[in-house]
């Protein structure tokens, strides 16, 4: 047990140290997750629109589709962007494996199904009559989507919360395509598998430690942001 | 240069049940139309058709001025406007509630805020313009839905059902509302009702739809 709590006192000492490696870490992976779920919600969000408010073929398979991809496993998602990226891959020309736009890339596929699925059903759950409010008042059928989008506002940002938790906490994707390079793609989730496999439990726990914070923080603005949904209502 | 609704033969039918039967009426006097009918009639897929956010099966609601057909399109539709049975309030306050269609019409600042207070007044909001929308009882919220219509002042006003499901004392400002809107020279007000009492009240004019056609009273 005595190096557990040793372990645990280095780390907190060397949090509290702002130490340059542990703080270029979390930079990087803040900057990557952060970045990953700007790109996934740009794409993500006018897409659960269409499919929400479009008369599209095959809307239920679509939808379904996107509810299953929410669990895609991060390491095969990590073994395909690998494939498209690698040398011999279509995209290999770009030279981007093993760069931290290769970990975007791979982290924004992982949130796009999450934003997806939870928005649109944020916005399917918006009463109807809405949409048909905001046209009896002038608007233009994008603006009448729009109108519905502010109504779901709430649980949109439930649905990029619970990607960015789910980004933040993602290691075999990243593993994969970024190479976990120290000082240029290793972030916290690899740096923490990689030091427990050298037994420098050290920077490991000091990351777990932070990583265990965010993740609480995010949860904690997750709710903060449900619960003004629901107290606006009281 | 008044706006003047022509409803040309319009049929519509939902699956196999036709609940429209080639209705055509003129709205060229100004004034308050009131259509009654039981539940189901047709009122309220009347009111949609003519305001121009449902197409019919068959015919065509159109717009004049001076005898020019207007086209169809976002121009047009913002000189109308439907309050629906729900209302359809945002999630947000009452102010920001009216402020909405102006927004739309670009009308900003000083100029928005000052229609949306006057709109607000003018339902006896005053004192709930902060307070969030969906917090209004349904009496409140059915002014809610008139003052954001009367902020954006439409020639055109359809109102579907506005004073069913409140109580005697909202039913009464929501007439006298009605009444004040209509007595805008310019305004053509089209609503339905199924309370033949309050039909009486506030008509200038009184239809009855049944079995798809509409008849004067």
């Amino acid at each position: 047990m005595d190096y557990l709590a040793e372990g645990f006192l280095r780390a907190v000492r060397l949090i509290l140290s702002l130490d340059r490696e542990l703080t270029g870490i979390i930079l990087l992976s803040l900057k990557v997750s952060g970045l990953a779920l700007v790109l996934a919600t740009l794409l993500g969000l006018p897409m659960a629109v269409a499919i929400g408010f479009k008369r599209i073929p095959m809307r239920g398979f679509i939808v379904s589709l996107f509810n299953a991809f929410m669990g895609l496993p991060p390491v095969a998602v990590g073994l395909f962007v690998y494939l498209f990226l690698s040398r011999r891959g279509p995209l290999g020309f770009m030279g981007l494996l093993y760069t931290p736009s290769a970990m975007v890339i791979a982290q924004t596929i992982l949130a796009f199904p999450i934003i997806v699925s939870l928005c649109h059903a944020a916005l399917i759950s918006v009463d109807p009559v809405i949409r048909q409010a905001a046209r009896t008042l002038g608007a233009t059928d994008p603006q009448a989507a729009i109108a519905v989008v502010k109504e779901a506002r709430f649980g949109i940002m439930s649905g990029v919360m619970a990607a960015l938790g789910r980004v933040m906490a993602e290691v075999g994707a990243i593993l994969i395509v970024g190479g976990n390079i120290a000082g240029y793609t290793r972030v916290m989730t690899t740096t923490i598998a990689m030091e427990t496999d050298k037994g420098d439990f050290e920077l490991a726990l000091a990351l777990g430690l932070i990583l265990i914070g965010i993740s609480l923080l995010i949860n904690l603005a997750l709710h903060l942001v449900q619960q003004k949904g629901v107290r606006k209502l009281v | 240069m008044s706006l003047v609704l022509r409803a040309s033969h319009i049929a519509k039918q939902y699956g196999r049940t036709p609940v429209l039967n080639n209705i055509s009426m003129s709205f060229e006097e100004k004034g308050i139309y009131v259509l009654m009918g039981d539940n189901g009639s047709g009122k309220s897929t009347f009111l949609r058709i003519c305001a121009l956010l449902e197409d019919p099966d068959g015919g065509s609601a159109n717009y004049e001025v001076n005898g020019t057909l207007l086209p169809r399109d976002i121009n047009l539709r913002r000189r109308i406007s439907l309050v629906l049975p729900g209302v359809g309030a945002f999630n947000t306050s009452v102010h920001q509630n009216v402020l909405y269609g102006l927004k739309l019409r670009g009308i900003k600042g000083n100029d928005a805020s000052r229609k949306a207070a006057r709109a607000i007044d003018f339902v006896g909001l005053d004192h709930k313009k902060e307070q969030n929308a969906l917090t209004l009882s349904s009496g409140e919220t059915q002014r809610l839905g008139l003052a954001r219509a009367l902020a954006i002042e439409p020639e055109v006003l359809f109102l579907d059902e506005p004073a069913a499901f409140v109580d005697a004392r909202n039913r009464e400002i929501i007439e006298e509302i009605i009444r004040n809107l209509a007595g805008d020279s310019r305004r053509t007000v089209i609503m339905t009702t199924h309370n033949r009492r309050q039909a009486q009240r506030l008509s200038n004019r009184l239809f009855f739809l049944e079995n798809g056609n509409l008849r004067p009273a």
